[in-house]
């Protein structure tokens, strides 16, 4: 399992930030091309981009390179660049339907075959960032098997409705979508940027709301957010030692032959068993979550 | 009383000093009894009554930092007695003191020695301004050779915010009127000791006594008060914060994680905090770790911030020993806390003086510009062979702390900090224990003691060789740095043995 905890956005133009990326712990960087990059720069950070990820180790980190639209021209033009440079991910904007993905994927895919590199070896995430995306959620979820994640982008969605961000009351809905459609289709969800870098309080705020919904992480625009949200997904000490409990009487059960596996006298059933993995590999105790 | 002894009847009179016998005359009138005024109209006043030539050393302190008008108030009164073939011995320079380049220009300065220097005049300087080497020394070195006389001060010109007509002069006013504040006068201290004359410039004249005090009117032979001594906000700032600059404080906290575990943070060990954002912010970290373990410090010593001041306002550090004050709460500290004291540069890193305050530190955090693949380090010029920082007391505390530990990004920029050779060296690699950047760390082989206690706390440790290669991986290896034969700055290490020279920067090919 790969964690996806923390996805650092890095402009793609900003050199000094790309070299130092990967020295922040963040589970995923993202570097931009999209949105924090102004059009006059765009092919710039293509090669910037491109060169960062050919030349420097970001080990152990995911990278993810998000492009421009397709719609916008930059798009393809990102692909062709990027994809060369074997990120894990590539993500796109704005996705509105399941058909955007299924476009991007395409030409993702031809790219892959020009450059030899192996087809489908590319993951993909979506970010949503309007109503009608919202709507789709479900659907450009099971939209590509390349999928790892969607996304929510929170500054476009506000908008598109018509309202402002203020205590999170306004992505209730977006946010509930989001993170049930990417678990229907068995994919991570992650949410969006606080953009109030001082405001650790706030950030934090923010995050134990979207933890408790079930996302899987959140964006982050500035290292100092990476270790208070790597902090609060840690599970307790109390919580680490049930699960290793679980995943113990689960191994006696399966030592001994039995398909029933009991704790304190009582049946342990099998969501029980998967939360418990998750919990120990959320804690870094992958080892531990095996059942054999 | 006369008549009433016969002197010598007293058995072994000839054995003791004494000024003959009393007589009435010893006792001045009461009413003739009246405290001198050392106090002279204007600087002009000051400088002629020192008797100042041509030829002479004159000094200043660097405490009023880059806010200071006392060095270029005297010189320009200096150069208009006609006065010339002066050497400046100023504990430091800043980027303020680009009008001395005129009185180099002119023959009023011929030598300068100095801690560091900033900005336009040391541009001028490493373009070969002046025809006899700059002389850094380190802030030991300097006291060190004040002490001694082999730098020897004829006039002292020493910036104060408040003086008494005494000479009784302090970094501070008890009045709330004060304008200027600037703390600690320790470097000052040493040169208002050794000097032949010293004159104190102020802003504040204030009532007898001036105490607590920093330089005693013993040492004064003139007070000349000024309108302003400087720009406040270039004196000082309000509290310095704490970096908010994500790879500074992982490099904080990294360092932070090596002191936790090197066996030197105990109860009642003793620290300094060089300047430099990730210096400064491991003190944040150290911190938390202090409160969490229930440890406290001794003391702390050095350049002093606010979060030093703050720490010891909690009770976690004991005792504070301040050469020098860098912000408002430090200075305001040093006023108002008792058991933050000021010293003198001697006190602080004289190398003479086995008792000096820095043989006593278990830790010191520092900055560097570069490091070398031998621990080097070079805190003078820049990557360009420019001279652009100052010695400070970097290799005074390097080599007194039972661990230095030197933290730097890995990079700035495109340029690399871990490097084959330094440009200059300060610091001698000999005396620096662990380097803390923000991809790695790495103890000097000569400290197994450190490697061994850090492995053991599963610190990941890499080499200097390793981290230089890392460097070079993400900037590339920079052509070297064009100079000239000609020397014009000489690297003094504390014992103010010449450790390097600084020579001029050739620029040939930029002017073809």
């Amino acid at each position: 399992m790969r964690l996806r905890r923390t996805m650092m956005f890095v402009p793609g133009n900003n050199p000094g930030m790309i070299k130092d990326a990967g020295i922040y712990g963040a589970d995923c960087i993202m570097f931009d091309l999209e949105d924090s990059v102004s059009i006059t720069e765009k092919d710039a950070a293509r090669f910037l981009v491109y060169s960062a990820l050919t030349t420097l180790d970001y080990s152990p980190a995911e990278i993810v390179v998000r492009i421009n639209d397709l719609s916008s021209g930059l798009g393809v033009q990102d692909l062709e660049a990027i994809v060369r440079a074997r990120p894990h991910v590539i993500r796109l904007p704005k996705t509105e339907t399941a058909q955007d993905v299924i476009d991007c994927e395409k030409e993702i895919e031809r790219i892959e075959k020009e450059a030899g590199i192996p087809v489908g070896s590319t993951g993909m995430m979506a970010a949503i960032e309007g109503a009608e995306g919202v709507l789709n959620a479900a659907e450009i979820a099971k939209s590509s098997k390349r999928l790892i994640g969607i996304a929510l982008g929170a500054e476009d969605y506000v908008t598109d409705l018509k309202t402002t961000r203020s205590d999170g009351t306004e992505l209730a809905f977006a946010r509930g979508m989001i993170v049930n459609a990417a678990r229907a289709a068995g994919i991570d969800a992650l949410d969006t940027v606080y953009s109030d870098v001082s405001n650790e309080e706030g950030f934090l705020a923010e995050a134990t709301i979207i933890k408790k919904m079930g996302f899987s992480g959140k964006s982050v625009i500035n290292p100092r957010q990476i270790d208070p949200l790597h902090r609060l997904f840690k599970p307790s000490d109390k919580d680490i030692e049930k699960a290793r409990a679980i995943m113990e009487a689960i191994r006696d059960a399966n030592a001994r032959g039995s398909g029933v596996a009991s704790l304190n006298g009582k049946m342990i059933d099998k969501p029980v068993v998967t939360r418990a993995k998750y919990l120990l590999e959320l804690a870094g105790l992958e080892e531990e979550a095996e059942e054999e | 009383m006369m008549g009433r002894v016969d002197i010598s009847k007293i058995p072994n009179i000839d054995k003791i000093n004494y000024n003959g016998e009393y007589t009435p005359d010893a006792v001045t009138p009461k009413s003739e009894v009246e405290m001198p005024s050392k106090v002279l109209p204007s600087i002009r006043d000051a400088i002629i009554a020192s008797g100042l030539k041509d030829g002479m050393t004159i000094s200043f302190h660097h405490h009023f930092r880059n806010g200071d008008y006392v060095v270029n108030m005297v010189m320009d009164e200096i150069a208009k007695l006609g006065i010339k073939n002066l050497t400046v011995a100023a504990s430091s320079l800043a980027s303020c003191h680009a009008p001395l380049i005129e009185h180099i220009k002119n023959g009023v300065i011929t030598h300068i020695e100095t801690s560091g220097m900033r900005g336009e005049l040391a541009e001028a300087i490493s373009r070969g301004l002046m025809e006899t080497p700059v002389v850094f020394r380190s802030h030991g070195g300097r006291a060190d050779a004040i002490k001694n006389d082999e730098l020897h001060i004829d006039v002292a010109f020493l910036g104060a915010p408040s003086c008494d007509v005494l000479g009784n002069a302090n970094g501070y006013t008890r009045d709330e009127t004060g304008a200027t504040m600037c703390g600690s006068l320790g470097y000052a201290k040493v040169d208002a000791e050794f000097s032949d004359c010293a004159i104190v410039i102020t802003d504040h004249i204030v009532p007898y006594p001036n105490t607590p005090l920093a330089l005693p009117a013993v040492h004064i032979r003139y007070v000349v008060e000024v309108e302003e001594l400087g720009d406040p906000d270039g004196i000082m700032s309000g509290a310095t914060r704490y970096t908010k600059n994500p790879k500074e404080l992982m490099i904080a906290k990294n360092a932070a994680n090596v002191i936790e575990h090197s066996g030197y943070f105990y109860d009642g060990f003793a620290m300094q905090m060089g300047s430099g954002g990730a210096a400064l912010a491991t003190a944040r970290f150290l911190r938390e770790k202090m409160e969490e373990k229930g440890i406290k410090a001794h003391f702390a010593l050095g350049g002093i911030t606010g979060q030093i001041v703050e720490m010891h306002e909690a009770g976690l550090i004991k005792k504070i020993l301040d050469v020098q004050s860098f912000d408002l709460t430090a200075a305001e500290s040093l006023k108002n806390n008792r058991f933050h004291t000021q010293i003198d540069g001697c006190f602080y890193a004289g190398y003479d003086y086995k008792g000096a305050a820095v043989n006593a530190l278990d830790f010191v955090v520092l900055s560097a510009l570069e490091i070398d693949t031998d621990f080097n380090v070079n805190v003078l010029t820049g990557s360009d062979g420019v001279i652009r920082g100052a010695i400070g007391g970097h290799p005074d505390t390097a080599a007194g702390a039972k661990m230095s530990v030197v933290v730097a990004p890995l990079t700035r920029g495109r340029i690399p900090t871990i490097v084959d050779k330094v440009n200059t060296v300060v610091t001698p690699g000999i005396t620096v224990d662990v380097v803390v950047t923000d991809q790695g760390i790495a103890v000097n082989p000569n400290r197994p003691d450190i490697i061994e206690k850090l492995e053991a706390a599963d610190i990941l440790l890499t080499d200097i060789e390793s981290l230089k290669v890392r460097a070079e991986k993400i900037v590339g290896k920079p052509d070297p740095i064009k100079f000239k034969d000609r020397v014009v700055a000489l690297s003094l290490y504390r014992d103010n043995s010449i450790i390097d020279v600084i020579r001029q920067i050739d620029e040939d090919d930029e002017e073809e």
